[in-house]
């Protein structure tokens, strides 16, 4: 899709889930980017010029105009790209789907986050009830839909790549049995579902690299105990 | 057109406040249904499982919850008047971006700041008026962050204004001499019955901090 006058442009890393959610967007959309690779421990003029608020990425830039936070960036590129729409039509599903994903950055993320990488135990176990509790809400609001999104995928779905992708691997490095079939039978139905479908697929960064990097960071923090 | 509109809120809470001013700015009726926070009624626990929060608007029997998508809500439904968005993208997403800043930092930071003693309190005080000097550095020359009228980011941060008073008494914060911009901003908002209406009087909350206050045993 070659637009005569469109600059797009995506500051991210590698291994980050709101970064892939943007890819995912787009790549849903067809639009072309350019993609630029940040490093976080030295962080580029171009971050800190387009993000000076949290110095975060992804940052999207569109003819130069650069817009922060994955789920701002998802609505912005629904609203300018308008086939394959990531969000309904009508205003209460619209209200629904940013509730959704709203829920899953507010009491999903960080807690899955810290039910493996937490040193104190009673800090770690109180993380894998929240998560647990959290995952519960949203295997209830899945009930027999294809994606959170009904037949295609959408909002929520996107904004839940967290759980389909990187929920796993920290699992796996922490030694955790929280997001399993026998917990969840429809949510992990649903994430086979979704790291499967092809726009997502090619969305997703290389597993193996990504899991060697939180393994390591695993270890540093277990180390310095 | 016998819509029924139900919001579930809270006399102080700035989310409801909220989306008080979206209900007004769009001239609907509602009904107000006032909640005991200590004692939630079985409509709001129905409405509202996952929080148990309120604000809630119940638009045709049906839950819609969380402050700012209840108001991009209302600008949906309503879309024939009064906009709260802007219609370019770009504008909105920078709309969405501010009211989400204002959400991340300033109603904690002023409950931190009220609340606090020491080094603490120091260092929730510097973090506010950073906070609403870049929010100053946004509105420019603007009257409101909207434009000419009220839009997005002036409703998610003009229920602050409720607790003016009381972060003067407890700080002090002295915002009008730190955020002089941010204040007329307030005031001129404040001149607009949305908000005036909408927002509790600062005596009123002033009066409920110090009962914290003495409750929590800070002097």
């Amino acid at each position: 899709m070659a637009a005569s006058q469109e600059e797009v442009t995506l500051l991210g890393v590698t291994g980050s889930a709101f970064v892939c959610r943007v890819q995912i967007a787009l790549k849903l959309k067809g639009v072309e980017y350019k993609y630029v690779e940040e490093n976080l421990g030295n962080k580029s003029d171009l971050l800190l010029k387009y993000n000076p608020v949290y110095k975060k990425v992804p940052v999207f830039v569109h003819n130069e105009k650069p817009i922060p936070e994955s789920l701002v960036i998802v609505e912005y590129i629904d609203e300018t790209w308008k086939h394959n729409p990531i969000l309904p039509s009508d205003p209460y599903q619209r209200a629904l789907a940013r509730f959704w994903s709203k829920f899953i950055d507010d009491r999903v993320v960080g807690a899955a986050w810290k039910a493996v990488y937490t040193v104190d135990e009673e800090e770690r176990e109180k993380n894998v009830e929240e998560s647990f509790e959290a995952l519960q809400f949203l295997e209830n609001e899945l009930k027999d839909k294809k994606f959170f999104g009904g037949e295609e995928f959408g909002l929520v779905d996107i904004a839940a790549v967290y759980i389909a992708f990187w929920i796993p691997i920290f699992q796996e490095i922490g030694g955790l049995e929280l997001f399993t079939s026998e917990n969840f039978p429809k949510l992990y139905k649903w994430s086979q579902e979704f790291v499967n479908h092809p726009v997502v697929k090619e969305s997703l960064p290389p597993r193996d690299p990504v899991f060697a990097f939180l393994k390591r960071r695993y270890e540093s923090l277990s180390a310095s105990k | 057109m016998a819509e029924e509109v139900v919001l579930l809120d809270f006399w102080r809470s700035p989310f409801g406040m909220r989306v008080r001013i979206a209900l007004a700015e769009k001239g609907i009726k509602y009904e107000y249904k006032e909640e005991d926070l200590r004692n939630k009624s079985p409509l709001l626990l129905q409405m509202n499982p996952v929080h148990k929060k309120i604000p809630v608007l119940i638009h045709k029997g049906k839950p819609i919850c969380e402050s700012l998508i209840v108001v991009q809500y209302i600008e949906e439904v309503w879309n024939d008047r009064n906009p709260l968005l802007p219609s370019d993208p770009y504008k909105r997403a920078q709309a969405r971006f501010w009211a989400d800043y204002v959400d991340k930092k300033i109603y904690d930071l002023g409950s931190k700041f009220r609340t606090s003693r020491g080094e603490e309190k120091k260092a929730a005080k510097k973090e506010l008026i950073e906070a609403l000097k870049l929010l100053e550095e946004q509105l420019g020359d603007k009257t409101y962050f909207g434009g000419n009228n009220l839009g997005f980011v002036d409703i998610a941060l003009v229920p602050f204004y409720a607790w003016f008073k009381a972060n003067d008494a407890f700080g002090p914060l002295n915002i009008e001499r730190k955020c002089p911009k941010f204040v007329a901003w307030a005031k001129r908002c404040m001149q607009k019955e949305s908000v005036s209406k909408s927002l509790p009087d600062q005596n009123k909350v002033y009066e409920f901090i110090v009962e914290r206050r003495k409750k929590l045993g800070i002097e």
